[in-house]
């Protein structure tokens, strides 16, 4: 036995015997719909258990709270997670964005000070690059900072606030130098959240459940040690942050970010509901679907395998990696899309509903799914990376 | 908006079913003997097969000129998984689809394929005897390909009407088989016939068919040559029968081979087509500005620059499967699945991206969406594979 499929059955064992308590309230899907204290609290504690047992950052530097160790033990524990069907850790921007950034730009007295928080829960981060007024395009930004002495002071909004109501600090992209356009004049800052002239409102998403709030920023003033970056270079850390999020670079320190909903778990709900008086699974329309749906999930996981492997991508290197997003977001709305058409005349039903099947969680998934092909960047503007970036087509 | 796209975070697990993921084998090996092995085959394919070549050998009689097919066996590729003691280079047919790749997608004329079919037939389930005979020949360029097809176009390669009859040491054939590719100048043919009430493949040399039963037929993609072949009144001896389990075995490897083959030619035929639309969608201009800044024609290519990262990824784990002699009908299916619609899509709407010249017999994007109909039609297009993979997968479904 290999010592990663011992490392596998040590971290199967350890899930099995931890595995939280039901709480008697549904979860939310993943870090975007925290939307309760009460949900919040349990996936809080939930996360400081599974980095006490040593199962989270594997790959971050041990003088941070990491363990130090090759990444693929850190991609076991996550898998692991996924099939178990765990909880989601949900510190994720802190992990998975805000941290591998810090680790790869920030002083040796910022990695001190963030990292640990991160990963035991206890500093919980949100981000702040959308802004109302300006969806996917980030160099539109207009949340100003402006240096007062040993502060800056901040104005201008935040949407899409992730954990907002929730969060100790906040990346942020904000215009530095006044009449500046696009993507010079930016900076990028670490911020407290809990200083005056922050505020955040709760946003209600398409599903009814709370999660993201908007941010106001009104005078607020924070040290001027929270800059990232050089001053006036924001938007190359902001690129730098978009390679995290959108997983074209590795750092993160991982642990399943969302409840995994995937093709076998579609292909299962076809085998407990009927169609024309038969299993659903019978239906010839239901198992092309099917078989096209696991096609395309099959195709992603063998990109990720060939992404490896220089010379098979040796003619555009970057297409599998700018065009993870884009296959993987619009798979997941198809897949969940189709999820519904599963349940019969019972697809009329939502969330609450006492004869919804599984409690509304397909509906519910796929409404939620829209946050992937429109967060990050939307499909339409993934389709423009890579008409452009990939085969060099003219620019808009 | 804030959301996550790690692939460790949201890779998820991966389907448990032994049938997609087979143990921890990796999905996809590829050596760097291979690496330089794909190298030289996109150099060569890129060289020897410019759209011009195309054009001009899709109007000579056989579809391609011996001078090349010539420089195609210096090269060793027809014996390229032909084991070393018939004078072969001893690889797998995860080379063959490495060279298949960059012929596809030049569009390049040769029976590189039909070879292909015919050799690992006969290396799957032929006689010593057979082999012996043929395999060397094979390697020094002679031309081979299988006779599958009947006229119902029935893709069930074990439903056989033409039928071989025993008197004494010899084998009486009658029957059609049709679509039978490069027959024209092929020295040998694989032929599946009926004998006794059972799949069997029988080996004709040119010289037992004669002239007199090859009909050409009339093919969409006209870069390929394809013929009607009548076996009435053809007789070979007994010994050129494979038969029984063997017949079976060869026939599955025939399908493979061909399904291997076809889905790497329709991968490498996206890249051709992304080859030809985006050069000419950077230079075309229509109201003011280039069109290929217009996101309606911008996102197309996108899409099939997704099925050609799909389709690659496909292949090259079917290749790895079946080098490593793996169960490869899922990975199979898949790949002709993807490849293939892939294909299709990226010829039809390259088609459409040319506009008025794309309507024109001049414009290549036209060429793709033939080889794209070529593929499919041949050996289940994709509503065949996924039925089938349906079965594999989900179960057999209820009759009626």
């Amino acid at each position: 036995m290999s010592e990663l499929e011992a490392f596998r059955r040590e971290v199967e064992d350890w899930m099995q015997a931890n595995r939280p308590p039901d709480p008697g309230f549904l979860l939310p899907e993943s870090f975007m719909e925290v939307g309760t204290d009460a949900q919040f609290e349990y996936l809080r504690a939930w996360q400081r258990k599974v980095w006490e047992a040593g199962y989270l950052g594997m790959a971050w530097p041990k003088e941070y709270g990491g363990r130090s160790r090759p990444q693929a033990y850190q991609d076991v524990v996550d898998r692991t997670m996924a099939r178990l069907k765990m909880p989601f850790v949900t510190n994720t921007i802190g992990l998975n964005w805000a941290g591998p950034l810090i680790l790869a730009i920030g002083s040796e007295a910022q990695k001190k000070r963030f990292i640990p928080g991160i990963l035991s829960a206890d500093d919980i981060w949100c981000q702040g690059f959308s802004e109302p007024d300006n969806g996917s395009d980030l160099a539109a930004t207009q949340t100003r900072a402006a240096r007062d002495g040993d502060h800056w002071v901040l104005n201008g909004s935040k949407i899409w606030t992730s954990l907002g109501s929730h969060a100790k600090y906040m990346i942020l992209l904000a215009r530095t130098e006044p009449g500046s356009r696009r993507t010079a004049g930016l900076s990028y800052f670490l911020i407290p959240m809990r200083v005056p002239g922050i505020e955040t409102r709760p946003i209600r998403k398409l599903t009814g459940e709370h999660g993201f709030t908007q941010t106001f920023f009104t005078d607020a003033r924070v040290p001027a040690d929270c800059l990232i970056g050089r001053e006036g270079e924001g938007w190359k850390v902001a690129m730098l942050t978009l390679t995290f999020e959108r997983g074209v670079s590795g750092g993160q320190a991982g642990g399943l970010s969302r409840m995994h909903i995937g093709v076998e778990d579609v292909v299962d709900l076809a085998r407990r509901t009927r169609r024309n008086g038969r299993p659903a699974i019978e239906d010839p329309w239901v198992r092309d679907q099917l078989v096209r749906l696991l096609i395309e999930d099959q195709g992603d996981r063998l990109c990720a395998a060939r992404g490896k492997i220089p010379a098979l991508c040796s003619e555009r290197p970057d297409a599998i990696p700018l065009s993870h997003k884009l296959r993987f977001s619009e798979h997941k709305r198809r897949l969940l899309q189709f999820s519904i058409a599963l349940s019969g005349a019972n697809a009329a039903r939502w969330v609450g509903d006492a004869a919804a099947v599984d409690g509304g969680k397909w509906p519910r998934a796929y409404f939620n799914a829209f946050a992937s092909t429109i967060g990050g960047g939307t499909s339409q503007i993934q389709a423009n990376i890579i008409g452009e970036r990939v085969l060099g087509l003219p620019k808009d | 908006m804030s959301t996550t796209t790690n692939p460790a975070a949201n890779g998820g697990p991966a389907n448990t079913d032994g049938a997609i993921r087979a143990g921890d084998a990796p999905l996809i090996r590829f050596g760097d003997e291979q690496a330089m092995l794909l190298e030289s085959a996109v150099a060569f394919a890129r060289e020897q097969s410019t759209i011009a070549d195309v054009r001009r050998r899709m109007e000579m009689p056989d579809g391609f000129e011996p001078a090349l097919w010539r420089r195609v066996v210096e090269l060793g590729w027809p014996g390229i998984a032909v084991p070393e003691q018939f004078g072969g280079s001893g690889l797998t047919l995860a080379e063959v689809a490495t060279v298949a790749e960059p012929m596809g997608r030049h569009l390049m004329a040769t029976p590189f394929g039909s070879t292909q079919q015919f050799a690992q037939a006969l290396l799957a389930g032929g006689s010593a005897a057979l082999q012996a005979e043929w395999l060397p020949r094979v390697c020094e360029g002679a031309i081979g390909t299988v006779a599958l097809f009947e006229a119902d176009g029935d893709w069930d390669l074990t439903r056989i009407g033409a039928r071989a009859v025993r008197n004494g040491e010899t084998l009486e054939l009658s029957g059609l088989k049709t679509l039978v590719c490069d027959a024209g100048v092929a020295d040998a043919l694989l032929a599946s016939v009926s004998l006794d009430g059972a799949p069997a493949l029988v080996l004709v040399p040119r010289e037992a068919l004669g002239d007199a039963r090859l009909r050409r037929d009339t093919v969409i993609d006209e870069t390929r040559r394809a013929f009607d072949v009548t076996l009435d009144g053809v007789r070979v001896p007994a010994a050129a029968a494979i038969t029984g389990e063997a017949a079976l075995v060869a026939l599955a490897m025939i399908r493979a081979c061909a399904l291997l083959i076809a889905s790497a030619e329709a991968a490498g035929g996206i890249a051709g087509v992304l080859d030809v639309v985006v050069p000419y969608l950077n230079t075309r201009a229509a109201f003011g500005r280039k069109i290929g800044g217009y996101q309606a024609l911008k996102h197309g290519c996108a899409e099939m620059l997704v099925g050609l990262e799909r389709s690659r990824s496909h292949v090259a784990h079917a290749a790895s499967v079946i080098a490593a002699r793996g169960d490869a009908e899922v990975a199979l299916r898949m790949a002709k699945v993807e490849a293939c619609e892939g294909l299709l899509f990226a010829g039809d709407r390259a088609v459409q991206f040319h506009g008025g010249f794309g309507f024109t017999w001049d414009c290549d994007a036209q060429l793709y969406l033939r080889r794209a109909l070529w593929l499919q039609s041949l050996h289940g297009d994709a509503a065949h594979h996924r039925a089938r993979l349906a079965d594999r997968l989900l179960g057999e479904a209820m009759p009626g």
